[in-house]
């Protein structure tokens, strides 16, 4: 087994792979979020500018999908497998959503017509809403975990992940997106808009405060498996303690008008709830509902030590050259929207 | 029908579709390189106009491409997971380099191409559009190396056995320069220059005819003339080079593009032809002993039939590999005289008087587009009953997990949002194309006509709270 610093490759992997999908939620949570809200702005100016606001950044934050998805093929193919062949009509109705959610931001204001428009405008807000819940159903799913057998098949119903655990992760992420997508928005724009912002960013965090916390009790009373590392390992209860503190200061922050801060802060808190699951699966990476010896393990479901040396050496290369040239797009758009002949 | 076939529908539907548009974003992107390099260099508001009614046209083909880009990735799980657990140790470095260099290079300046003409120095602004333009051609790279290991698979070897089989990477640079994917690269590049190319010859000839923004047109044609010119002579060196290894790697592939059966005997190269699967012969015009030639460089020479191999291991729909294959050669000649032609004409200067001509090259947009498609056809169904040539079978590559009615669903599903996404593509390019360039003193956008704005004022009027 190579080690590189004390971790075996598929460690990393199980790093790079979960750093990815944090990296995911952070930076396409705020573009769904600013979706779920985008019908509570009436006016055409509001709408184009909130739909401005993400539209120099919203492709390449897709982006990290893709590439989430690219190394959970690369590293974990049987984890790949047994999630997207197990959640077939999810992930389809998952890739309907993202489809059109692409489509509504590009063609919306490309024809005048006022049915066109507001056509545009409800298909931009329910699919982007569907593709948060949708990111929810399928984690609440993985983190209960799903009937599958020996060789990662999976064996339920079909619609056996529609389930309550499930509903309340997927609502959770639709609240948290929306907080998220709210400050950022309120970041981006000025005057009344600013104003009537501040108002959704509230109750946007009131919202998620109260989901967060009805899942948290029923994590704890009904999935006891997901409190258990913590649970032998006290020390690590600084996780969720940090966690609290960052809703806290989302709080602290929104009140103050703070907004930048308010955002860093909903940042970390995407990040500590995904190094929560982090610590709370690993080394597993699917629970199998039906036995625990068919749990897919970082482990037992990875590439070759071979391969997934090559991609820590590809992502090495990679990931400071994306970091380089992400920072300059955001920061070539960084301040205020401002409406021009090449918008949306 | 059973899940095999619904599932091998489903994805040659979804990834037909998705590629009308990576290899016009390629193709689109140079120009526009070239373009913006013009308006670089002469600073003339024409090129920069140029430049930006085409980025306008690249933004609604890439929105696209991405969108439905990312339906190909994730239904290699869903509907193929045996097939991802066999291939992923292999794939998914290639699939993984893909992401992280290719498309977080152009969706990244995607962002500064479109909305950024404000915000940065034009020469940042023409470094995006390289930046856009590489990363798409890099994309290229990377899913056609993967292909072109499930054509011809290097660098690995295999561990396990029955459904537990998989192949493991021993050799990543065998892997990426694996026998077929060099020659590959350049076909599928050369073949998305065409698609571009014939893009802007189409909308520049649509102008011309309409006697609309002659000068902008003109100047458009060109660029785009130079480009296909060199791509469609590029392209039957590329194509030949193609072939050999074809012809060397999956000698059954080879046979059955040609209708070839026996291999004793010297193999005939079609103009067109019928291939009869019952009797084990093709019908049809032939240059005797062509394909003989082009293998070996003899005529008579013995070329390897599709007797030769075990009807199980023959592709099974012979003719749909012999015609697309046959349409794609002819669609690459025609387009080798026709811009040869329409350079003499240029050069003679009448080429802008000819309106049939003109009105050739704005059909022929769909040329370079057929030929694309059905080129693919060719290398896919050819490469059946396989998916990874010689070592797993298509029909054991699908995923357990899912049944019929699932598919059945997806198919429905995706039949039903690509017609709708393909109406309004044609709808959106036609406005764009109709809608024209925007020049000095006509800078007003569609977005900004007065009937708007003042419908924008009136917008949110009827809802109890204005703000």
């Amino acid at each position: 087994m190579d080690t590189f610093l004390g971790l075996d490759y598929a460690t990393w992997w199980f790093l790079v792979v979960g750093a990815t999908f944090t990296g995911y939620a952070i930076l396409d949570g705020f573009d769904l979020g600013a979706g779920a809200i985008h019908l509570f702005f009436n006016k055409e100016q509001s709408r184009r500018i909130v739909l401005n606001a993400i539209g120099p950044v919203w492709d390449g934050n897709e982006v990290w999908l893709v590439i989430g998805g690219g190394a959970l093929f690369a590293g974990f193919p049987k984890v790949y497998a047994a999630v997207f062949s197990a959640f077939y009509i999810p992930f389809m109705l998952f890739l309907t959503a993202l489809i059109f959610r692409a489509i509504s931001i590009e063609f919306r204001s490309k024809e005048p017509m006022l049915w066109w428009r507001k056509w545009w405008d409800i298909s931009y807000c329910v699919s982007s809403s569907l593709v948060a819940l949708s990111l929810g159903l399928v984690l609440g799913n993985i983190l209960i975990g799903i009937p599958i057998d020996k060789a990662g098949n999976f064996t339920g119903s079909a619609w056996s992940f529609l389930n309550v655990y499930s509903i309340m992760v997927s609502i959770t992420t639709l609240a948290l997106f929306m907080m998220h997508g709210a400050i950022y928005l309120v970041m981006k724009t000025e005057d009344r808009l600013y104003a009537k912002l501040t108002v959704i960013v509230k109750n946007a965090t009131i919202f998620f405060v109260i989901s967060a916390l009805l899942l948290s009790f029923y994590t704890l009373l009904y999935v006891p498996h997901l409190s258990h590392r913590i649970k032998e390992n006290p020390w690590l209860f600084f996780v969720p303690v940090t966690m609290v503190f960052s809703i806290a200061n989302i709080a602290r922050r929104i009140s103050q008008r703070r907004y930048k801060r308010a955002f860093l802060h909903s940042c970390l808190v995407i990040s500590l709830l995904l190094i929560i699951v982090a610590v709370e699966l690993y080394p597993n990476l699917v629970l199998s509902s039906n036995d625990e010896a068919y749990n897919l393990t970082v482990q037992n479901a990875s590439s070759s030590n071979k391969s997934l040396g090559i991609m820590l050496t590809v992502a090495a290369i990679g990931v400071p050259l994306v970091a380089i040239y992400t920072t300059f797009v955001f920061w070539t758009f960084k301040g205020k929207v401002k409406l021009d002949e090449m918008s949306y | 029908m059973d899940v095999e076939i619904l599932a091998r529908i489903q994805f040659a539907f979804t990834i037909a579709f998705h590629y009308i548009y990576p290899p016009l974003s390629i193709g689109l992107g140079l120009c526009m390189v070239i373009m913006e390099g013009a308006y670089l260099k002469t600073k003339l508001k024409l090129y920069e106009d140029m430049t930006k009614f085409f980025t306008k046209i690249f933004a609604l083909i890439f929105g696209i491409g991405v969108a439905t880009g990312i339906v190909m990735e994730f239904e290699f799980g869903t509907n193929w997971a045996t097939y991802s657990k066999y291939v992923g140790d292999v794939f998914g470095s290639a699939l993984a380099a893909e992401g992280i260099f290719a498309f977080a290079l152009e969706s990244g300046f995607l962002g500064v191409l479109l909305f950024g003409w404000k915000r940065v120095s034009p020469v940042v602004h023409f470094i995006s559009t390289v930046m856009v333009t590489l990363g798409s051609m890099f994309s290229a790279i990377w899913i056609v190396v993967a292909n072109s290991w499930q054509q011809t698979p290097a660098g690995y070897h295999v561990v396990g056995e029955g459904l537990e089989a998989r192949a493991e990477i021993t050799d990543f640079w065998a892997m990426v320069f694996n026998p077929s994917s060099v020659e590959r690269i350049m076909h599928v590049w050369l073949g998305a220059f065409l698609a571009g190319s014939f893009l802007v010859i189409s909308i520049a000839s649509y102008y011309l005819l309409k006697k609309k923004h002659i000068e902008f047109a003109q100047k458009a044609f060109g660029v785009g003339l130079v480009v296909a010119l060199v791509s469609a002579y590029a392209q039957l060196f590329s194509g030949h080079k193609a072939a050999d290894v074809v012809a060397e790697y999956q000698p059954a592939k080879l046979a059955a593009m040609e209708g070839h059966f026996d291999s004793s005997a010297a193999a005939d190269m079609y103009l067109f032809g019928w291939v009869d699967k019952e009797k084990e012969k093709t019908n049809g015009i032939a240059i005797p002993g062509g394909l003989s030639f082009l293998t070996h460089g003899d005529f008579k020479a013995p070329v390897t039939g599709l007797k030769a191999f075990k009807p199980e291991d023959r592709p099974q729909s012979l003719n749909i590999v012999f015609q697309s294959y046959h349409i794609m050669i002819a669609i690459g000649m025609f387009l080798i005289a026709l811009t040869t032609f329409g350079a003499y004409m240029w050069w003679k200067k009448k080429l802008f008087d000819k309106r049939w001509l003109l009105l050739i090259f704005t059909w022929s947009v769909l040329l370079p587009q057929i030929a694309n498609q059905v080129g693919w056809f060719t290398a896919e169904t050819g490469r059946q009953p396989w998916v990874v040539y010689g070592l797993l079978r298509t029909s054991e590559a699908l995923s357990q997990a899912v049944t019929a009615e699932q598919v059945w669903f997806s198919l429905i599903l995706f039949t039903f949002v690509y017609t709708v996404l393909f109406a309004l593509f044609v709808f959106l390019l036609n406005r764009k194309i109709q809608h024209g360039p925007a020049y000095a003193g006509q800078e007003e956008d569609e977005i900004h006509s007065p009937r708007l704005e003042e419908m924008a004022e009136n917008f949110g009027r009827e809802r109890a709270e204005p703000l």
